[in-house]
């Protein structure tokens, strides 16, 4: 029996983020807020080892009580328990701050009823940051496999596992004590359809809710603002660009358009050297 | 008091990442932004080099002469490999020793691995993926500090940061976001090795085999030519023909974020935000919309051409030239044109 953590976060869906074209800001209204596809796919993962080796799967999650949905999605993929960190206290966390409060909800779940392998996705879509993960793993003082992208092994009594790694150059298998702390790839695992006893069990359950000081007394100078040495200075959109000088095939005809375009773009200076050598 | 802007000069098998020499461009940049303070107060800032690896002396030298005062090394067989656990325990050793003010790590997979361990153990600010770095005044602090621009949200907002009671004010910065520096063969420096010994506790997660990856060929961060393709190719066989205008052109294949969600093409080829950043001389974009993500990754081309049959593609606010077509017409038109070209200057 195997007892699997996965820390999820609940976001914006980006991919459908809008632009007022009056302001130039983003429009945060109705866009849809969903579990972060990388921890989907961690969840995933854990699941299929809950099915491989038997044992049990904690989600938790920090964020605004909405975020409980997130978690009830995780307990419909096959996760048994879910908890919820929400407080006023742990607005304005950064990374930092968020992989303290996350870090001591681990430590004490683990001191309870001990984890063999804790999983994050490898970035979340809103801030792209990659952070919070090895945050964790340093605080948990556990060993850290970023960029995973397939379990091989999970071998509880002689206490290892055996993970496969995505890194520039190729992959690295590598051997890691239990337990550790993996950011998975989506190619960790596929998002299955839910399972019936999993979706019955999800209906009934509701996950559980800590503040930042029930069942943990968090020091308050290390959440939110106070526990954030990163502050957002100044925001704003993207420059905006001017539309570019565009040809059309039904205008002028493929022959033409493409004679045309080989004409500019070999004739511009940057381009141009390349063709001599290409040519 | 010395003013230390550090880089992580980030090796493979004795062969520096480029992204170090374009961050020791940055940080040169970064203490010439400070001049004034300097002046004032009499101290003086260097850019120096954090080099950790085995049997790496060579690259200290070429890190001085793409910019760095000094280079510090760490030197140990078990650096050989990259590992999270010992490289962060060196890095933490070298910041308590140091103090380093600003700390610039590229935004590699090793980078990323890194620059997330190291700052939680040291308590400090990290801003990833930055696209723009400089030192300037913020509320009335009396130093300038380190102002770290980003991306986020899939690059709909541009947000800077600071970190302004911590140091180092720690930053990744993705390869190719800034061009490197001219390298000075000329150039001088002193290289000072540091005593850091790897225990075993360091290694409880270690490498027990590497595979190489075939699309690990792909590069193209560093390539002149780009062709990519998106969702507009309408099914995965299309990158067939984006190939072929690509090896016409001497150039790599990209895509969109799209194309990569959909399994069309491995994730090595994503150009975007959160997928590579590029800035090839030349850059055809074919069925590709131009979602602000794939925007930020590629807008630093030198020539952008857009091919798309929607007239109002987002992609053409960036290009320097837009081609209102249907690419399956528009691309084996200009693969016999170019080929015809060719033909006749033989």
């Amino acid at each position: 029996m195997i007892h699997l953590l996965v820390s999820v976060k609940q976001v914006p869906d980006t991919t459908n983020i809008r632009i007022d074209p009056e302001t130039g800001s983003m429009i945060r209204k109705g866009v849809p807020a969903i579990l972060n596809p990388y921890d989907a796919h961690a969840v995933a993962s854990a699941a299929e080892w809950k099915r491989k080796l038997g044992g049990k799967i904690t989600v938790i999650t920090m964020g605004p009580p909405a975020a409980e949905e997130a978690l009830q999605e995780c307990i419909e993929m096959g996760a048994d328990r879910g908890i919820l960190i929400s407080d006023r206290a742990f607005a304005g966390s950064d990374t930092l701050a968020t992989s303290y409060v996350l870090a001591e909800a681990i430590r004490k779940i683990h001191e309870e009823d001990p984890i063999d392998m804790i999983f994050f996705g490898k970035q979340a879509i809103d801030g792209d940051t990659a952070q919070v993960g090895p945050g964790a793993a340093i605080r948990l003082g556990m060993p850290l496999i970023t960029y995973a992208v397939d379990i091989q092994e999970i071998n509880k009594e002689e206490g290892f596992a055996l993970i496969e790694r995505k890194t520039e150059s190729g992959r690295e298998i590598i051997k890691t004590t239990l337990p550790a702390v993996l950011t998975t790839e989506k190619s960790i695992a596929e998002i299955p359809y839910a399972a019936l006893p999993d979706l019955i069990y999800s209906l009934k359950y509701k996950p559980e809710n800590w503040s930042a000081e029930e069942p943990l007394m968090y020091d308050i100078n290390q959440i939110g603002l106070n526990g954030s040495p990163t502050m957002v200075a100044k925001s704003g959109s993207p420059e905006a660009h001017e539309p570019a000088e565009t040809i059309s095939v039904e205008e002028e005809g493929i022959a033409g358009v493409v004679e045309n375009t080989l004409n500019k773009m070999l004739s511009n200076i940057s381009v141009a050297s390349l063709w001599e050598e290409l040519k | 008091m010395t003013r230390r802007f550090w880089v992580f000069i980030e090796q493979n098998k004795g062969q520096m990442h480029p992204v170090a020499s374009e961050l020791l461009g940055v940080a040169n940049c970064l203490v010439s932004e400070i001049a004034d303070e300097l002046e004032k107060t009499g101290e003086e800032a260097v850019v120096e080099g954090i080099l950790v690896g085995h049997q790496v002396e060579d690259l200290a030298q070429e890190a001085i002469q793409f910019g760095a005062e000094r280079v510090y090394t760490v030197d140990d067989p078990a650096f050989e490999h990259y590992l999270n656990r010992p490289y962060t325990d060196a890095l933490i050793y070298l910041i308590e020793k140091y103090k380093p003010e600003v700390f610039l790590i590229g935004a590699t997979t090793l980078g990323r691995d890194l620059a997330g361990a190291v700052a939680t153990s040291v308590k400090t600010g990290l801003t990833a993926d930055c696209t723009k770095l400089e030192m300037g005044p913020f509320r009335k602090i009396e130093k300038k500090l380190l102002l770290a621009t980003r991306p986020a949200f899939g690059g709909n907002v541009i947000a800077t940061i600071v970190c302004k009671d911590h140091l180092p004010q720690m930053a990744t910065v993705r390869p190719r976001v800034f061009e490197s520096p001219p390298r000075d063969l000329k150039a001088k420096g002193k290289v000072i090795q540091e005593d850091f010994k790897v225990t075993p506790e360091m290694l409880a997660a270690n490498l027990v085999e590497f595979i190489t990856d075939e699309n690990a060929g792909v590069n193209l961060e560093y390539a002149t030519v780009i062709v990519s393709g998106g969702k507009g190719l309408g099914n995965p066989d299309g990158f067939k023909l984006i190939k072929e205008l690509a090896d016409e052109l001497g150039g790599v294949v990209g895509s969109s974020r799209a194309a990569v969600d959909g399994g069309w093409i491995d994730y090595a080829h994503q150009v975007g935000q959160t997928g590579k950043h590029v800035r090839p001389k030349l850059y055809i974009a074919a069925g590709i919309s131009g979602a602000i993500q794939h925007k930020v990754g590629m807008q630093d081309s030198d020539y952008i051409l857009a091919i798309n049959s929607d007239p109002k593609a987002p992609i053409f606010e960036v290009a320097t030239l837009g081609v209102v077509g249907d690419l399956y017409e528009v691309i084996p038109e200009m693969i016999q044109q170019l080929r015809a070209r060719k033909g006749a200057q033989v």
